[in-house]
Formats: structure tokens, C-alpha cells, sequence
């Protein structure tokens, strides 16, 4: 009797069924996409910083920031002009430790030792200027002739007049190559920035590799340099055989170019230095615990979690991450409660509207508890067809999210707080440098927001039913024996 | 047998109190058949609301089987009208989602029981009331006459001891207020009911064999022997 009589009643009301179901479905559909996409959004996020940090990294360790030296981190060139007409090529390159600052190798194994540490890896972050170019001499031009190389004038002013005229032409031209190299312990490749990229020709380094003239060389900037396995790259002296090219996973690539750590120290005559070192924790339930631990037992240094980077970007993602945690959310909660509301307030007014009916059942005998059961019945199925319709919804709107797939611009490091990643980002510029990437937004749907989805159509239906409930239970029997108006 | 013992019911509303039954006494015996009339708001519907359990007096005792109805708590009431009381109402009250037979049966799912053994005697009773064909019919594809017997065999399927009825006949036309008047004596002797009914109609007070006028809350009692 219960269903038959639930069946029925739904299907004689068919049109306020569907307004309570149809709002209750827009508020779920809205909880769907705005939870899909801040889950999209968190995961661009992470793309951005794994990018950054490599898989598997809970947070990076660097030097603290120090007050600038008096321009001790600017390089110098020079280059001498030759002979008279030499204008033959002249190269010079710097190699410079990413943000001038390192810490010294033996703080990777006093970090490895920490509490809640799993592992711990140093890395050593170079940018390379290289300047080449060539000087020529300027051709003096005298007025009202053509050039002359010697001192004689027009005959007959007298010998001794000097000659007027200009230097025309000559310069220099000079073009100036800025990369950035890393520095990886090819002994723990596990973490690092390397493992954000995949080796797509070639091989990866291997662990006897530690001080051999190898590198690996980004995709991006093997193509624009022409670089390929088996071919070399000169930095600053040394020739290194590229033995593998690797492709980021998103985004930019960390470095152009990665060699061993220890080809990496000489090269910025760095010896037994690192720039960043690189953090596993134990539990990534006690990241916060790690990096307390760290800070107060290896002093001078800066330690950088994911989340410490995440408070960095900025750009489209940061801005549609804060729209879609903070209109979003308040917009799905206001139409929440107003579908709850609104519900809530049309089965009261069912319920009023029978109230013969829910007399009658109870003249006949029918205890208040079983017309509440009916009632808040049929205000349950409601709920959960409003549940399924906006799944339906839901899920429909964040495939089309997907689909869409609009591209986030994420700026990182911006802020130049002096986070570990950030100052690690590629650019000369150093502590300072951001970093642009595009991430392409998803709407991932994961099983948590169906049954929160399915949760929250239960408790519409149960708000619901509870507001007719409440009606029904109080209705006297004696009502079903008032006269028809 | 009912047993009522100076029933006072009042209403106030604001500044105003109505007497809607003022010191009434009656007994009705099991079996027995009486009529209620009297001008409206005299306290008709208060009455069969008093002998029904649908509500309780201000003061005094209604007594069914030696059971005070104003003592019961509201779930052991609920169970008195459930076994004990049918009633049949003038508007039929029928659930109008629900087919003949499903209506009946809401008067026996407070009882228990299996769903079958439920629609074997909701049919038995529509099939007394002569509406074997209509089962599956909803209240709206009847008549008003045939909806009233649906309320009839709603009223009686449970076997009450007591058949209460208010008006109802006073949706009908005269022919179908026959047809159901006919329905609900022939009920009344075949069950050995108690039957109260309240009526405007003074052609059907007058075939009654006792005849309770009540104006201004208070109970006249008339015996008709020629009934």
C-alpha cells in the first residue's frame, strides 16, 4: 500500500514533483560542476607545481635569502679588440648558480637524517650566458672625398692641416644565448625536477655517470638549437655528449639542459654546493611537521611545500580557482537552501492541501507515524529524482567543461617571496623570475561527489519531508469531518 | 454500548467561548440505530466527533464498552477506531490516486495482515455493497452514489462494532440518496451494528426508530416506535 500509494500520489502531482526535483536538481548540478571543476582546477595546480618539483616531491630546501652583495652575482664580460682587421668571432660565456645562493652538499644527508624525511636529493641549478660576436672597425670617411687611410689632405693648404672627415661603419655584433642547466645526482633519480619530464629519444642518465661529460636535453630547446642524441653542446669549455632528450609532462621544462651534479659544480666552480635539495616525506600527512623539523634543525635555510607554492600562482587558474572556491561555492550553497526552501515549503503545502485526505486515514485508523512515513516518502523520492536529474546535469555540465577544456594561464613565483621552486624556475632574473604556463582546464567527477551529490538529495527529500511531516503529524483526525465550503 | 455522562466541548476563539455540547447524557445501545439532527452549528459533528474518538470532550465521559474515549491515549485511541469504529463521511473522502479497491483497503493496512488476504475481503466487501465490477476504478470514474457504497464497504471491511456516519447523503441526488440509505440499513441489519448518523434530511430521520435533536449543544432524545 505504501508504494501504490506513494506511485499514485507522485504521479497525480506530477508538476509540483517536478519543481521541487527540477530545484533540488539545479542546486546538485551546480555542487557536481563547481566541486568537478575546483577538482580540475587543483589539479592544474599540481600539474603546474609537478612541473616544478618533479613527482614525488613534498617540499624543496633552499638557502634563506640574504641581503644582495654589492653586485657580486652580475656577470662580466670582456673582449678585447684585436688587431687592425681581425674581425674574426670572440665567445664568452658565464655560468651562474641560480640565485646566487647554495648550500653546501652535506645538508642533503643532514636533511635525509630528519624525522619524517624518506629521502632527501640535492640539485644544483645553473643559467649560462653566452655572448658571441664579432667587433669591426669603422672606415674614416673625409668631408668631400673618398676615404683615405692616410694623413694627407688636398694638396696645396700647407702639410701640416689636419684632415676633416668622420669614422662611418664598424661596431660590434653581438649576439647573447641565455640557458639554464641542471645539475641532478644521477645516484637518486627518483626525485628532482628531471622525473616531471619523460626521456622521449635516448636514455636518462646512468648511476656510474656521476662525474661524465653527458647531458640530457629538453625537447623544447633541442628542437630550437638543432640538438639531437649522440650530437655535443659546449658550456663554458666543456663538451658534453647529449645522450637522451626528454619532454615535460605539462608545461615548461625545469632546465634546457641537465648534466651530473658534479659537471654541474665545476662548471659554476660551485664544489660540493646545491642550490635546492629536494624533500620526500615519510607521510605527506606530516608535510607540516617535516618542514618545522627542518627549519629548526638545519638553520639558514627556506623550506618550500607544495602548498607554500600554490599560494604563489596567480594569473586565469589562481583567478578561477578563487571564483570557483568562492562564488561557486556560496552560489551552489544559496541554491541549495533556497531548493531545500522552497521543497521544504511546497510539501507543507501539499500537505495542507490533503488535509481531508490525511484526516480520513486517520479516522480510518492510520497512526500519525505512517501518514508521516507517506509524506515524508513521497518527499524522498522527490529528492531523489531531483538527485538523479541533477547527477545527470551535473555530470553533463562537466563533461562539457572537459570538452571545452578552456586554457588557464598560471604565473608562478611572482610574488619573489624567496620559495624554493620559485627561485629554481629557469630565467636569468633569478630569485625574482616568474613563470608562465597554460594548463588546460578538466572537470573531473569523482565517485566523493556522487555521494555527496546523492547525500544532499537525500537531505533535500528529508528537509522536505520533514516540513510535511511536521504538518502532517499535527493534523486532528476531526479535520476529515469538516464540511465541504 | 455507548455511555456519554455530562460532555461539555468548548471552543474559544479569542473573547469568545462556544458551547458546542453542553452537559449531554446519552446511552445508545450496541445495535441499536440513531439519527442525529438539528440546525447547523447546533453541535451535530461534535457529537459523532465525541462518539468517534476524532476528538475529546472539555469535561465529562464517552464511554464505548465501558471505556472512557476521553481517557485514552492518542495512540490507544487511534487503535479503538482502527478495530472498532467506521465511519462514512459526507463528502465520500475516498483517496482519489486510489483505486475502489485500494480505498477500501486503507482501512485494513492499521490492522496488519498480507496484502492479499487485504484485497480478498476489500473485494468481498465492494462486491456486498454491489460494486464487485468496479475494483480497479478510480473515485473520479464513479458516481456519487457509487463512491458513497466504496465509502460503505471502507467503512464496514473491517467489521466494526460501530458504523458512524455523518450526512451521507448530502452530496447525493434523491435516487442515489435512496440507493445508499438502502445499502447502509440492509448493512446495519446484517452486521448487527451500532449506527449513528447525523442527516438533514428529515425523510430519512423520520424511518428512524430514534430521533436525537440537538440545539445549542443540548441532546433532546425522541423515540419513534413506528419506525
Amino acid at each position: 500500500m505504501f508504494f501504490t500509494y506513494l506511485r499514485r500520489e507522485l504521479r497525480r502531482r506530477r508538476k509540483a514533483a517536478l519543481v521541487v526535483a527540477s530545484g533540488l536538481a539545479l542546486g546538485i548540478a551546480l555542487v557536481i560542476i563547481v566541486s568537478s571543476v575546483s577538482s580540475g582546477m587543483s589539479k592544474a595546480q599540481d600539474k603546474v607545481l609537478e612541473s616544478l618539483y618533479g613527482l614525488g616531491t613534498d617540499m624543496t630546501v633552499t638557502k634563506a635569502a640574504a641581503a644582495p652583495g654589492s653586485g657580486s652575482g652580475r656577470p662580466k664580460f670582456e673582449f678585447d679588440a684585436k688587431g687592425n682587421d681581425d674581425d674574426s668571432n670572440q665567445s664568452s660565456d658565464r655560468v651562474l648558480v641560480q640565485g646566487f645562493q647554495t648550500l653546501a652538499s652535506s645538508t642533503v644527508d643532514t636533511i635525509g637524517k630528519q624525522d619524517g624525511v624518506a629521502d632527501a636529493v640535492g640539485g644544483l641549478s645553473l643559467n649560462v650566458m653566452k655572448v658571441d660576436g664579432q667587433f669591426k672597425r669603422g672606415e674614416f670617411r673625409q668631408e668631400g672625398g673618398p676615404a683615405q687611410g692616410g694623413p694627407s689632405g688636398p694638396g696645396g693648404e700647407g702639410g701640416s692641416t689636419q684632415p676633416q672627415g668622420e669614422v662611418r661603419g664598424g661596431g660590434a655584433s653581438f649576439d647573447v644565448n641565455s640557458y639554464t642547466v641542471y645539475g641532478t645526482d644521477v645516484t637518486e633519480q627518483a626525485l628532482g625536477p628531471l622525473t616531471s619530464s619523460k626521456i622521449t629519444k635516448g636514455r636518462t642518465f646512468k648511476a656510474s655517470e656521476t662525474d661524465a661529460e653527458v647531458a640530457v636535453v629538453d625537447s623544447a630547446y633541442a628542437k630550437e638549437k638543432k640538438l639531437a642524441v649522440g650530437k655535443t653542446v659546449t658550456i663554458h669549455g666543456t663538451e658534453f655528449t647529449i645522450v637522451g632528450v626528454s619532454t615535460a609532462d605539462s608545461g615548461d621544462a625545469a632546465a634546457n639542459l641537465y648534466i651530473p651534479l658534479k659537471q654541474a659544480q665545476t662548471l659554476a666552480d660551485s664544489k660540493n654546493k646545491v642550490t635546492t635539495v629536494y624533500v620526500k616525506a615519510s607521510d605527506s600527512q606530516q608535510i607540516d611537521h617535516v618542514k618545522s623539523t627542518i627549519q629548526k634543525n638545519v638553520s639558514g635555510t627556506t623550506v618550500t611545500t607544495s602548498a607554500d607554492l600554490a599560494d604563489t600562482v596567480s594569473g586565469s587558474l589562481s583567478t578561477a580557482s578563487d571564483l570557483a572556491s568562492g562564488v561557486g561555492k556560496w552560489l551552489s550553497i544559496a541554491v541549495l537552501t533556497a531548493a531545500f526552501l522552497v521543497a521544504g515549503l511546497l510539501t507543507s503545502s501539499a500537505v495542507s492541501r490533503r488535509v481531508r485526505e490525511f484526516g480520513t486515514l486517520k479516522a480510518l485508523g492510520w497512526k500519525s507515524g505512517r501518514v508521516t512515513r507517506q509524506v515524508v516518502g513521497e518527499a524522498l523520492v522527490n529528492g531523489l529524482l531531483g538527485g538523479v536529474l541533477g547527477i545527470a546535469v551535473g555530470l553533463a555540465g562537466a563533461y562539457v567543461v572537459t570538452a571545452v577544456s578552456p586554457t588557464l594561464t598560471a604565473q608562478l613565483g611572482s610574488s619573489g617571496v624567496g620559495m624554493g621552486g620559485g627561485r629554481f624556475m629557469g630565467g636569468p632574473g633569478g630569485p625574482s623570475a616568474s613563470r608562465t604556463l597554460d594548463v588546460a582546464l578538466t572537470a573531473p567527477v569523482s565517485l566523493s561527489t556522487i555521494l555527496i551529490a546523492v547525500a544532499l538529495a537525500v537531505a533535500g527529500g528529508l528537509i522536505a519531508g520533514a516540513f510535511g511531516g511536521w504538518r502532517a503529524s499535527r493534523l486532528r483526525p476531526a479535520d476529515a469531518l469538516r464540511r465541504v465550503e | 454500548m455507548y455511555t456519554l455522562r455530562d460532555v461539555t466541548k468548548r471552543y474559544t476563539r479569542g473573547k469568545t467561548t462556544v458551547h458546542a455540547l453542553d452537559g449531554v447524557d446519552l446511552t445508545i445501545e450496541d445495535g441499536g440505530r440513531l439519527v442525529i439532527q438539528g440546525p447547523t452549528g447546533g453541535g451535530k459533528s461534535t457529537l459523532l466527533q465525541m462518539l468517534g474518538g476524532l476528538d475529546r470532550p472539555t469535561s465529562g465521559s464517552v464511554e464505548l464498552d465501558g471505556v472512557d474515549l476521553a481517557k485514552l491515549s492518542e495512540a490507544r485511541l487511534t487503535t479503538v477506531r482502527a478495530q472498532n469504529i467506521g465511519f462514512v463521511f459526507q463528502s465520500f473522502n475516498l483517496i482519489p490516486t486510489l483505486t475502489a479497491q485500494e480505498n477500501v483497503e486503507t482501512a485494513l493496512v492499521p490492522l496488519g495482515g498480507k496484502a492479499a488476504e487485504r484485497r480478498r475481503r476489500a473485494a468481498e466487501a465492494l462486491d456486498s455493497v454491489g460494486l464487485g465490477e468496479r475494483l480497479g476504478h478510480l473515485p473520479g470514474e464513479m458516481s456519487g452514489g457509487q463512491q458513497q457504497r466504496v465509502a460503505i464497504a471502507r467503512a464496514l471491511v473491517k467489521q466494526p462494532k460501530v458504523l458512524l456516519a455523518d450526512e451521507p447523503t448530502g452530496n447525493l441526488d434523491e435516487s442515489m440518496r435512496d440507493e445508499v440509505m438502502e445499502v447502509l440499513e440492509t448493512m446495519w441489519k446484517e452486521h448487527g451494528l451500532t449506527f449513528i448518523m447525523v442527516t438533514h434530511d428529515s425523510a430519512i430521520a423520520r424511518r428512524a426508530p430514534r430521533l436525537a435533536t440537538i440545539r445549542k449543544g443540548r441532546v433532546t432524545i425522541t423515540e419513534n416506535a413506528a419506525a
